[in-house]
């Protein structure tokens, strides 16, 4: 009951941010908030939703879904009209936004069906080694992605008569596309199909003797990571207003891997409480060590989540919560 | 004809280069089980720790610069290595996934500090008198003598390797703890300081990679995402933990690129991932990884 209350409490928290800003911080300070820390936060936490989901309900870890959110990023780029340089062009963000989730489940379904018969370590390599193969083609192709100074000036749609640069409109965009996509994992891992993959995770063979394709729900839990992963592509491109390889790159790669191990790989909201954490360091990290130092920072405090606590800030508010409740009931 | 020949030796001398890198590679995974994610970063600090030493002593014009430099390359990385695994690794041993991740903070961090420490200049490596300029090659003509070079010393890596494998005393305690750590433990064998050794060995020879390559092409950051993802591919493709397997691998992985950069320059990068998506289809375990 406790627990349904708060769940209610940070939604509408998450609501009501934008107002509830301005009363503690300066205006400009509040709008930097809202879209740099908050927008920031909730759309890496997107994509590191799709790494997370394939880790928590599949046991998966795949390098390969920032690769997969730039597939989206590149194909929105490429498509819409008014990006710079134009390489195809012609198409309205009604259009190219559609265009980019769908090459972004098909990258995803691609990855699934290549690393399809791999399992735990060699998965993390070949998602990676796709990973950077993509990066480095992108990088170094001039004709379709612009080579290493990638495609900008992608600044999104009007939404209902608002620009989309606005800090709340894209708050509140990003918002309502994070809500939506964790509720549909939460209701996904709850359907036949999220139960196969969950017998999968736990034993691949008693779900393959039960007369279920391992292999064909392996790929299609890839293609849903891919989709989710899209979804973070397209509004990472339009916060950037356009993309580059170095979006997609090792860093960018293991930026994503980071924040979910940080939220934790045993539960969803580990994916936005992790990106949250990070985006909060990645603007702080001038006061805390040295601007240019936040790679050391942020390497050391992944380096002890995954020595200390393996399931993340999930784990540790979790244990918290079971120490607490032991001290109730011993009073 | 001539072309030709000069595309497969420049694959051939890429191909040496990969292999030396990727032999810690697989050395520590085939023997550890561990994916060591830091393994680009190891290069880069050899590389640069290794020009640090090499610099004043060229301009001091000692002829023996370039060995000091590749010697104080190959000492730094194993000591890296040696601690990593002592420090970190070896109190989880058997949680492969977390090793890795282990390994990714490291790299990490590595790469940063190396940024911090030694600035991101471009830097590169003069080879000795002794192996610069050039030599006659039939059918090539002249052809850097570094290069060729290059695969001499990836030969002897490969000789060396197996050698040392098969016909030791501590390669035998190496195969051993791979088939059975404890009872390894039950013969009087110390088997973490075994473990230690097999890292920094790994380590090693990704420092030997890291001068040498350093000496033919120039050292810079992002120069460690690349040789991590070397590594992968060539160990992916020839298999896991395999010498040999590695050798084959990064000679397909090295041809691979040096012709698809002749044939169809801006697209050859796809050629090496549909080398790996096809042995991934046909062989997972790799072209002579075992089953």
């Amino acid at each position: 009951m406790a627990e349904r209350a708060a769940r209610w409490l940070i939604v509408a928290a998450l609501l009501a941010l934008p107002w509830l800003l301005p009363m503690i911080l300066p205006p400009h300070q509040a709008q930097f908030w809202t879209a740099n820390v908050f927008g920031r936060a909730i759309v890496f936490g997107i994509i590191a939703l799709s790494l997370t989901f394939l880790a928590t309900y599949g046991g998966f870890i795949s390098l390969a879904q920032m690769m997969i959110a730039g597939t989206a990023g590149y194909t929105v780029a490429i498509f819409v009209d008014g990006a710079v340089p134009a390489i195809v062009g012609g198409l309205s963000y009604a259009a190219a936004v559609p265009l980019g989730l769908a090459a972004a489940t098909l990258m995803g379904l691609l990855v699934g069906a290549i690393a399809v018969r791999t399992r735990d370590i060699y998965l993390l390599m070949i998602t990676l080694a796709l990973a950077m193969g993509v990066f480095r083609f992108v990088e170094t192709n001039i004709a379709w992605f612009n080579g290493y100074e990638g495609i900008r000036n992608v600044v999104g749609p009007r939404l209902f008569g608002y620009d989309f640069r606005n800090a709340y409109v894209f708050y509140y965009a990003a918002l309502a596309v994070a809500g939506l996509l964790y509720g549909g994992v939460l209701y996904l891992v709850r359907t036949p199909f999220g139960l196969v993959l969950q017998g999968i995770r736990d034993n691949a063979r008693r779900v393959a003797a039960l007369g279920y394709s391992v292999a064909l729900h392996r790929i299609l839990a890839f293609g849903v990571a891919g989709f989710i992963a899209g979804a973070g592509g397209v509004l990472a491109t339009i916060y950037n207003i356009g993309i580059s390889p170095g979006s997609i790159g090792l860093g960018a790669t293991v930026n994503i891997l980071i924040m979910s191990v940080i939220g934790g790989l045993g539960h969803p909201i580990g994916a936005f409480i992790g990106a949250l954490i990070f985006v909060v360091f990645d603007t702080f990290a001038a006061d805390l060590y040295d601007r240019d130092r936040f790679n050391t920072l942020i390497g050391l405090v992944f380096l002890a989540i995954v020595l200390v606590s393996p399931d993340g800030m999930v784990g540790v508010g979790a244990r918290l919560r079971r120490l607490l409740g032991v001290r109730h009931a011993a009073a | 004809m001539g072309l030709a020949a000069i595309v497969v030796l420049n694959g051939l001398t890429l191909a040496a280069l990969y292999f030396i890198v990727a032999s810690g590679f697989s050395l520590i995974f085939g023997l550890m089980r561990v994916v060591n994610m830091a393994h680009g970063s190891l290069y880069l600090v050899a590389g640069y720790v290794g020009y640090r030493v090499f610099e004043p002593l060229y301009d001091a014009d000692v002829w023996w610069a370039w060995y000091a430099g590749l010697a104080a390359g190959i000492a730094f990385a194993a000591v890296i290595g040696a601690l990593l695994q002592a420090l970190l690794l070896s109190w989880m041993q058997g949680q492969e996934l977390r090793q890795a991740l282990v390994t990714i903070g490291v790299s990490i961090i590595v790469a940063d500090q190396v940024l911090a420490v030694f600035g991101g200049t471009p830097r590169q490596f003069f080879a000795p008198d002794a192996i610069f300029g050039s030599t006659q090659v039939p059918l090539v003509g002249g052809y850097p003598t570094f290069r060729l070079v290059q695969i001499a010393v990836a030969l002897g890596v490969g000789i060396g390797l197996w050698l040392l494998l098969n016909r030791t005393r501590l390669g035998m305690m190496i195969r051993a703890g791979v088939d059975d750590r404890e009872m390894l433990g039950a013969c009087g064998v110390n088997v973490p300081v075994v473990g230690v050794a097999v890292f920094a060995l790994g380590a090693a020879l990704c420092g030997l990679g890291g001068v040498i390559g350093s000496t033919a092409q120039p050292l810079a950051l992002g120069q460690d995402g690349r040789f991590l993802l070397i590594s992968l591919v060539v160990v992916i493709v020839g298999g896991m933990g395999s010498v040999t397997g590695t050798a084959v691998g990064a000679v397909l992985v090295g041809l691979a690129e040096q012709i698809g950069q002749a044939l169809f320059p801006t697209y050859s990068v796809i050629l090496t991932f549909v080398i790996m998506a096809t042995v991934l289809a046909l062989r997972p375990q790799g072209i002579l990884g075992r089953g």
